[in-house]
C-alpha cells in the first residue's frame, strides 16, 4: 500500500485490522471499514471501468450509492459473482475479488474505445438514424453487435446459490435515512411512544455526519450523535435496519426496503439468506434522505482523478484516504471550499481553487485566502488532460459578460474536485406521487405536498446544515407521532431552509461561443454530454420525457441521480424557458438496482408454488405414477411398469377399464355444498339444467354458464337431501366456481336462504370403473345396495365402506360402470388401499389422467378448457339436451338467445378420423376444407382433443368445425408439417353410443 | 372385511421448531342468520359473540367468526357425531348450512416470543399484540397460501390450514425459522 | 400494495381481495324483456373513469364478502367502502366524473 495516501491518523477505519483483496487479479491492501472505492483510492487506484458507450477510461466520482462510474463485479467463488455494484458501496472483506467491467482485453488497453475517437459521429439518436435498413438485419446484426460492445456487466450464468427472505412490518413511524435530521425523527417519535423502524443504506448511522472530521461541530452538540445512535439501538420500540436500502415508495404507505445481510461478511453462512425483502407499511413516514452533490458540465470532465467535491471530503474524513497529490477545485459555491480547507489541513496542495462566480466573500473562501489558497473568482474550466489519470485542466477568465475572454492558462494536477451545488433526494416522496416545487433561491426542486402521510426532513426538502437538519428531523418525528395517534410534548418550529448554494444552475460552465464543445459529460453512465442534449433540442424536442428517450439522459441504472438537474438546465437554456416549465422526469423504483433474488425471496425452488398433493399421492408415488401439473395439483397421469413407455403404460390402463377395473384418484374434482332451503331455486338460477325434478339420492350433470352464454364450467350434482347439494366442479373450475356462486348470491339474490362450503378437500374421490367395478365393491361396502336397480346411473347413496363413512357416486366418466367412493380426506389413501387389494384378484388397475383423458373422448365426453374455449354454447357443444327449456331464466339464458347463438354457421363439437388409423392428430391443429390448402389457409376450426384409442384400435380426435354437425361423413383436410392430412367428420361419441355399458 | 375407522393419515407437515402441527379434531362449518350462529355457539357451550375476528371458546371447543355469517367451529376429535347431533336438534327450524370440514383441514401451531416474527414472513397483517390481540381470528394468507390465523395467546397463535397446502405453508415457516433460530 | 378497509374486518392488505370490477351494475331483473342492445350494455359496457370510480372488491381472503368503493383512479386513494346494497356514502363526491362528457 502505497502509505502517502492514507492520512496518517483519522477516520472512521480500523486501522488495526488490514483487509487484503483483488482488483483485476491484482493484490491490494485496505483497513476494515473501507468500501472498495476508498480502499482503491488509497492505493492510487482511480481508473476503475470503462464507459458504456465509448469505452472512456473512467474513474470514481462519489462516495456514495449516486455512483455512476465505479461499477466492478464481485467473485465471491465461481456461482457467486454479482454484476455491477458500486465500488463506493461495496463494503471490504478479507479475500475480496473484484473485477472492472466493460473492456476488453484489460482495462488499460480497450479496444472498444475506439467508438471514443467515433464519438463525433456517435451523437444521440446515432443507433436510430443509422441501423435502419436493412429492416432484418436490426435482429441478426446490428443489435448483436451494439449490445455485445456497449453494456454493463455480466449477467450471472448459473443459478443463484444464495437464499433470501421476505419480512411483512408495521409501524407508526418509519424514518428513512440515518443521518442527523432522520436520527432526530427517529428519536422524537420514539419518545412519543410510537413503533419506529430507521432504515439507512450504510453500515453505519450517521449519514452526511460519518464525513465530517468533528461530527459535533457541524451539529453544534459534540455528544449527541453518540447517544441519539445509542438510544435508538437500546429502544424496545425501535428497529434500526442499516445497510437497508428503501428502494421503492408503493400506495398507501408501503415501503419496500432491502436489507443486506451477508455481503460485507468474509465466510457468510450459507443457512442464512443473503438479503431480506421488507414491505412495511406505516402510518406515517418521514423521508430524510438528503442530498446528492451535483458535478460540474465543462470538456473533458470524465477523467479518472475528476469527482465530487463532497466524495473527496468523505474519503479523507471517513476513510482516512487522500484523493489525489495535487488537487484543483472547481466551484459554483461556497460550499466546496470545505473541502479544499480539508485537504490543505490534511497535508494536500491546493494548485487552485476555480469559482465561476465574478466575486465571492463568504465565510469559507474568506478563510481559504487566509490560508493561502490561490482563488480564481470569475473563472471558467475550459479542457483537461491526461489519458487514464487527469493530468491537468485548462482555465479561462471571463468578461464582464461571462464569456470567456482571457488567455488559456494550464494548471498541473492529479485530481479535479467538481460542486455544482446539491440536489435533495426527493426520488422516495416522488414515487409516492408527491409533486416537486422549483425553488429559486436554492436552485432546486423541493417536495411539496404530500399525497400520503408522510413529510420530508433535513437536506431532502432543502435545509442543507447539519445542525439544522437536526432540528428539521427532531420536528417532523414529533409530528408524525401525533398524527400516527400518540400524544406529543411541545413541538419545535421548522428551520429555516438553505443555505442558498450561490450561483444559478446553468448546467454546463461558460465556454467560448462558435466552438461546439465536446466530451462535457451530463450523464457519466449513460454517456450523455451536454452536446447530444443541444443536438436534441435543435431536432426540436422539447418535452423532457422525449429528450431523455431520444439521448437516454438519466436512463441508466443510477436514474440520473447526478445528471438529471445539470439535463434540465442545459435544455432549459437552450429552449430559453425556465428550468420549472421545463419539468422534471418521473422517479421510479428501485432507488438503486434490487437484486432479483430479494423480490422471489422464498418463492423459489420447492416453494416457487404451493405444490398441492391428493391424499392418495403417496401410494401413487410409490408405484411409480408420472405426475403432471393441473393449477397448483399435482395428478398422477400414468403409472408405468419397469420399462414402460408411455404410450404402452395409457394403453394397458384403458384396455383394463374397459375389459376388467380401474382405479382412479378424483380427489382434485371441486366439491362444493350447497344448503339451504332455496338451495334447488339457487340451483335453478345458476345452472342451465332444471334441478326442482331431481329426486334425493339421484344426480346429474350440470353446465354453468357465465351471462354471456358460455360454457364455464361442468360437474355432476347430486341432491344429498331436498335442502342440499354435492356440486363438483372441474379441477381447476372449484375456486371460481365457488367465487361465482358467491358473487350472485351476495350481491343478486340475497334474499336466498342458501349458503355455499367448498369441500373439495374433505373428500378423497375413489373412481372404480370398469365391467367388475361392482364385483370389486360388494365386500367393501356396507349399507348400501350395488345393484343396478337400487343403485342405477346417476345415483348416489350414504354408506360405509370398511367402517368409514362415505358417499357413494354411481356416475363414469369413462363409458363403463362406475362408482366414485367418497370418503374423509385422512382415510382416503386407507380406503384406496383397500379398494386395491380387493380388486387384485379382478385385474384391478390404477390408471392416470391420460388413460381418463382417452376413455372419456372415446366416449365424447368434453373437458371445459380443452374441448371449449370461452366461445363455446352447449348446443355448440352438443349439449343443448342438458337445457332446462321450462325454466324462465337462468345465467346464460338471455345471451343465448342472441341470433348469432343459433347460426347454423357456428363451431360445433364433431369427431375426426383420420383416413390413416395410426397418425394421431396434433392437439390445436386446424382443419380446412381444400386438401391442397397451403399457408395462409383459412380454418374452419379446430382440433380440441386428439388420442390414439386402443379399444379402437385406430386415432380419435375431437374438433370445434363451423358448421360440423351439417358435415357428418365429409372429407376435411388437417395441415400438418408433413403434408394435409384426410379426416372423417363423425359424431363426437366413438364407443358404445347407447351407453349400455355404463347401465351395466 | 378390515375396519378402517381408525386408519387416518393427515396430511404431510414439516418440522420446525417452533411450529407444531395439532391432533386431528373435529371441525364444522356453519354458515347462517344471527338465530343460527346464537343456537349453535349455545349448543356447544360458548359464549356468543357477533364481534367480527374474534373467537370464543371454551372447554376445548371454539367458534371462531369467519365472516358474518360463517362460523368455524372446532371440538376434539371425538365429539363429531354428539356435536352435529345436538346442533341438528338446535338448529332445527333455523335457516342455516352445517357442513363436516373435519378433513377439509388440518391445524398447526407456532408459538414462542418470535411467533409474531416467523409468522410475517409471509403474512401480511400486523401482529402486533394491540393491532392482533389474543383471541383474535381471521382468515388471511401466508405466502402464497390461504390461512385462518387465531392468536391464542400472546406467544401462540393456531393456524388452521387447507389440507393441500399444509406442505407448502409449513415448508414456508420451517425456512424462515432457520433465520430466527440462527 | 392498497390498504383497503373492508366494511367487516377493517383496514386489511390488497394481498387479501379481489377486484371485482364496476359496482352497482345490477343484473336485469327481467332478462327476457332485454333488447339485444340492452343485455350486451349490461355485459359488456363498463366506464373508464379518471377520477372517482365505484367499484367492487371482495375480501376474498378474510371474510369473503362482496363490497363496494370508491376510488379515485387517479390517486388510488379510497373516499369510502360499503357494504353491498348500501347507497354510496359520500353523495357530494359519488358522481363519477367521466372521461370523457
Amino acid at each position: 500500500m502505497s502509505p502517502t495516501l492514507r492520512t496518517p491518523s483519522g477516520g472512521r477505519i480500523n486501522r488495526a485490522r488490514t483487509v487484503r483483496f483483488t482488483f483485476d487479479g491484482r493484490e491490494l491492501r485496505g483497513f476494515e471499514g473501507d468500501t472498495l472505492a476508498s480502499a482503491l483510492l488509497a492505493n492510487g487506484v482511480h481508473l476503475v471501468g470503462r464507459s458504456f458507450k465509448y469505452h472512456r477510461p473512467r474513474g470514481v466520482l462519489t462516495a456514495g450509492p449516486e455512483e455512476p462510474n465505479a461499477l466492478v463485479a464481485i467473485r465471491r467463488d465461481a456461482v457467486r459473482v454479482t454484476p455491477n455494484l458500486r465500488a463506493t458501496e461495496v463494503e471490504l472483506y478479507e479475500g475480496l475479488t473484484a473485477h472492472s467491467q466493460n473492456r476488453w482485453p484489460s482495462l488499460k488497453l480497450d479496444v472498444g474505445a475506439v467508438n471514443g475517437l467515433l464519438s463525433p459521429f456517435i451523437p444521440a439518436g446515432f443507433y436510430y438514424k443509422t441501423f435502419m435498413w436493412p429492416r432484418r438485419a436490426w435482429k441478426r446484426l446490428y443489435e448483436p453487435r451494439i449490445r455485445a460492445a456497449a453494456g454493463l456487466g455480466r449477467a450471472p450464468e448459473h443459478p443463484d446459490p444464495d437464499s433470501y427472505s421476505n419480512r411483512f412490518a408495521h409501524c407508526d413511524v418509519l424514518v428513512v435515512g440515518g443521518g442527523p435530521a432522520g436520527l432526530a425523527a427517529a428519536h422524537a417519535a420514539a419518545e412519543s411512544g410510537a413503533r419506529v423502524i430507521l432504515c439507512d443504506e450504510q453500515p453505519q448511522l450517521g449519514g452526511s455526519l460519518l464525513c465530517e472530521q468533528d461530527p459535533g461541530a457541524a451539529l453544534e452538540d459534540g455528544a449527541w450523535l453518540a447517544r441519539t445512535i445509542a438510544g435508538l439501538m437500546a429502544h424496545p420500540r425501535v428497529t434500526v435496519l442499516t445497510r437497508t436500502t428503501a428502494f421503492g415508495y408503493f400506495p398507501h404507505n408501503l415501503l419496500g426496503l432491502e436489507q443486506r445481510l451477508t455481503d460485507h461478511l468474509a465466510q457468510p453462512d450459507p443457512a442464512q439468506p443473503r438479503e431480506r425483502q421488507w414491505q412495511v407499511r406505516a402510518r406515517e413516514v418521514v423521508l430524510a434522505t438528503g442530498a446528492i452533490e451535483r458535478p460540474l458540465v465543462f470538456p473533458g470532465n470524465d477523467r479518472p482523478g475528476i469527482m465530487l467535491a463532497g466524495a473527496a471530503r468523505s474519503y479523507l474524513n471517513r476513510y482516512g484516504v487522500l484523493a489525489g497529490r495535487r488537487a484543483v477545485l472547481v466551484t459554483v459555491s461556497d460550499e466546496a471550499y470545505r473541502c479544499a480547507l480539508d485537504l490543505h489541513r490534511a497535508g494536500t496542495p491546493v494548485a487552485a481553487i476555480i469559482d465561476v462566480r465574478p466575486q465571492v466573500a463568504g465565510e469559507l473562501p474568506e478563510a481559504a485566502r487566509r490560508a493561502g489558497l490561490p482563488v480564481h473568482t470569475g473563472t471558467t474550466v475550459v479542457g483537461t488532460a491526461g489519458r487514464l489519470r487527469v493530468k491537468s485542466i485548462r482555465i479561462r477568465k471571463l468578461d464582464a459578460h461571462g464569456e470567456p475572454r482571457g488567455a488559456v492558462e494550464r494548471i498541473a494536477c492529479d485530481l479535479v474536485l467538481m460542486s455544482g451545488g446539491h440536489t435533495p433526494s426527493a426520488h422516495l416522496f416522488s414515487q409516492s406521487r408527491g409533486k416537486l416545487h422549483w425553488n429559486e433561491a436554492l436552485q432546486a426542486f423541493l417536495p411539496g405536498e404530500s399525497p400520503e402521510r408522510a413529510r420530508c426532513a433535513g437536506a431532502c426538502r432543502g435545509i442543507f446544515s447539519a445542525a439544522a437538519a437536526r432540528r428539521d428531523g427532531e420536528n417532523a418525528g414529533t409530528l408524525a407521532a401525533r398524527d400516527a395517534g400518540l400524544v406529543v410534548g411541545a413541538v419545535i418550529g421548522e428551520p429555516a431552509l438553505g443555505p442558498a448554494h450561490g450561483a444559478a444552475a446553468s448546467g454546463e460552465l461558460p465556454q467560448p461561443a462558435g466552438r461546439p464543445v465536446s466530451k462535457a459529460f451530463v450523464d457519466w453512465q449513460n454517456d450523455v454530454t451536454s452536446r447530444d442534449l443541444l443536438l436534441a433540442a435543435r431536432e426540436g424536442f422539447r418535452s423532457i420525457e422525449h429528450i431523455k428517450r431520444y439521448t437516454t439522459t438519466g436512463m441508466a441504472t443510477d436514474q440520473g441521480k447526478t445528471s438529471n438537474l445539470n439535463a434540465l438546465a442545459i435544455v432549459a437554456r437552450q429552449i430559453g424557458k425556465p428550468i420549472p416549465e421545463v419539468g422534471l422526469t418521473t422517479f421510479r423504483m428501485p432507488y438503486t438496482p434490487v437484486t432479483f433474488g430479494g423480490f422471489a425471496g422464498y418463492s423459489r425452488g420447492e416453494l416457487f408454488d404451493p405444490v398441492r398433493t391428493t391424499p392418495i399421492h403417496d401410494w401413487a408415488a410409490g408405484k411409480g405414477a408420472v405426475f403432471e401439473d393441473v393449477g397448483l395439483w399435482k395428478r398422477a397421469r400414468y403409472f408405468p411398469r419397469p420399462g414402460e413407455s408411455m404410450h404402452a403404460a395409457v394403453t394397458r390402463e384403458c384396455q383394463a377399464v374397459r375389459a376388467h377395473c380401474g382405479l382412479f384418484d378424483g380427489s382434485t374434482l371441486g366439491k362444493i355444498e350447497v344448503v339451504g332451503k332455496d338451495a334447488v331455486t339457487f340451483m335453478n338460477r345458476l345452472y342451465i339444467n332444471g334441478w326442482t325434478s331431481l329426486a334425493v339420492g339421484r344426480c346429474r350433470y350440470g353446465i354453468l354458464l357465465r351471462d354471456d352464454g358460455f360454457i364455464y364450467d361442468d360437474g355432476v350434482v347430486a341432491r344429498i337431501a331436498e335442502d342440499r347439494f354435492h356440486v363438483t366442479t372441474t379441477t381447476g373450475g372449484a375456486a371460481r366456481v365457488l367465487a361465482m356462486m358467491e358473487d350472485y348470491l351476495q350481491t343478486e339474490w340475497p334474499d336466498l336462504s342458501v349458503w355455499l362450503t367448498s369441500t373439495t378437500e374433505q373428500w378423497a374421490v375413489i373412481a372404480v370403473q370398469g365391467p367388475s367395478a361392482r364385483q370389486v365393491l360388494e365386500g367393501l361396502v356396507q349399507d348400501v345396495d350395488l345393484s343396478a336397480a337400487a343403485l342405477p346411473h346417476m345415483s348416489v347413496a350414504p354408506g360405509r365402506i370398511c367402517g368409514v363413512p362415505m358417499r357413494l357416486f354411481r356416475v363414469s366418466f369413462t363409458g363403463e360402470l362406475g362408482f366414485e367412493i367418497n370418503v374423509p380426506a385422512d382415510f382416503g389413501q386407507a380406503v384406496w388401499e383397500a379398494v386395491y387389494e380387493a380388486g387384485r384378484p379382478h385385474g384391478i388397475t390404477p390408471y392416470g389422467t391420460e388413460a381418463m383423458h382417452v376413455l372419456r373422448a372415446e366416449k365424447g365426453y368434453i373437458i371445459v378448457g380443452q374441448d371449449t374455449d370461452g366461445t363455446v354454447t352447449p348446443d355448440d357443444a352438443g349439449l343443448a339436451w342438458a337445457v332446462g327449456a321450462r325454466k324462465p331464466d337462468f345465467v346464460g339464458k338471455r345471451a343465448l338467445e342472441r341470433p348469432a347463438m343459433h347460426s347454423p354457421q357456428r363451431k360445433q363439437l364433431v369427431g375426426l378420423l383420420t383416413a390413416e388409423p395410426h397418425v394421431v392428430l396434433e392437439e390445436g391443429a386446424q382443419v380446412v376444407l381444400d386438401a391442397r390448402a397451403a399457408p395462409p389457409t383459412r380454418p374452419i376450426g379446430h382440433v380440441t382433443s386428439s388420442y390414439y384409442s386402443a379399444t379402437l384400435g385406430r386415432s380419435i380426435a375431437l374438433a370445434l368445425v363451423r358448421g360440423g354437425r351439417a358435415r357428418m361423413g365429409q372429407t376435411l383436410y388437417v395441415p400438418t408439417p408433413r403434408g394435409n392430412l384426410a379426416v372423417q367428420v363423425t359424431s363426437p361419441i366413438f364407443y358404445d353410443p347407447k351407453g349400455s355399458r355404463q347401465n351395466a | 372385511m378390515r375396519d378402517l375407522s381408525a386408519a387416518r393419515q393427515g396430511p404431510y407437515v414439516a418440522a420446525s421448531p417452533l411450529v407444531r402441527p395439532l391432533s386431528p379434531m373435529t371441525r364444522l362449518l356453519l354458515r347462517g342468520g344471527a338465530d343460527a350462529r346464537a343456537a349453535a355457539l349455545a349448543a356447544l357451550g360458548l359464549p356468543f359473540t357477533d364481534t367480527a375476528c374474534r373467537a370464543v371458546c371454551a372447554s376445548g371447543r371454539a367458534g371462531l367468526w369467519l365472516g358474518p355469517d360463517e362460523r368455524l367451529l372446532l371440538a376434539p376429535q371425538s365429539q363429531l357425531m354428539e356435536l352435529s347431533e345436538r346442533l341438528s336438534a338446535a338448529l332445527a327450524g333455523r335457516a342455516h348450512s352445517l357442513v363436516d370440514v373435519t378433513h377439509r383441514q388440518c391445524a398447526l401451531e407456532v408459538s414462542g416470543p418470535q411467533a409474531g416474527v416467523l409468522l410475517n414472513c409471509g403474512c401480511p397483517l400486523d401482529l402486533d399484540p394491540s393491532a392482533f390481540p389474543v383471541g383474535m381470528c381471521t382468515r388471511t394468507v401466508l405466502a402464497k397460501a390461504e390461512i385462518v390465523l387465531w392468536r391464542t395467546g400472546e406467544h401462540s397463535f393456531h393456524l388452521e390450514v387447507w389440507r393441500s397446502f399444509a406442505a407448502y405453508v409449513s415448508k414456508v415457516l420451517a425456512q424462515a425459522a432457520r433465520e430466527l433460530t440462527a | 400494495m392498497l390498504l383497503i378497509n373492508c366494511p367487516y374486518c377493517g383496514e386489511r392488505p390488497e394481498l387479501e381481495f379481489v377486484h371485482g370490477g364496476q359496482a352497482h351494475i345490477a343484473r336485469p331483473g327481467s332478462p327476457a324483456e332485454c333488447s339485444d342492445q340492452q343485455w350486451a350494455d349490461y355485459l359488456y359496457r363498463r366506464d373508464n373513469i379518471k377520477g372517482v370510480h365505484a367499484e367492487r372488491w371482495r375480501h376474498t381472503h378474510g371474510c369473503g364478502r362482496f363490497f363496494n368503493a370508491l376510488r379515485d383512479t387517479t390517486s388510488d386513494q379510497f373516499l369510502a367502502t360499503y357494504k353491498i346494497g348500501e347507497q354510496p356514502p359520500v353523495p357530494a363526491q359519488a358522481q363519477p366524473r367521466k372521461a370523457t362528457a
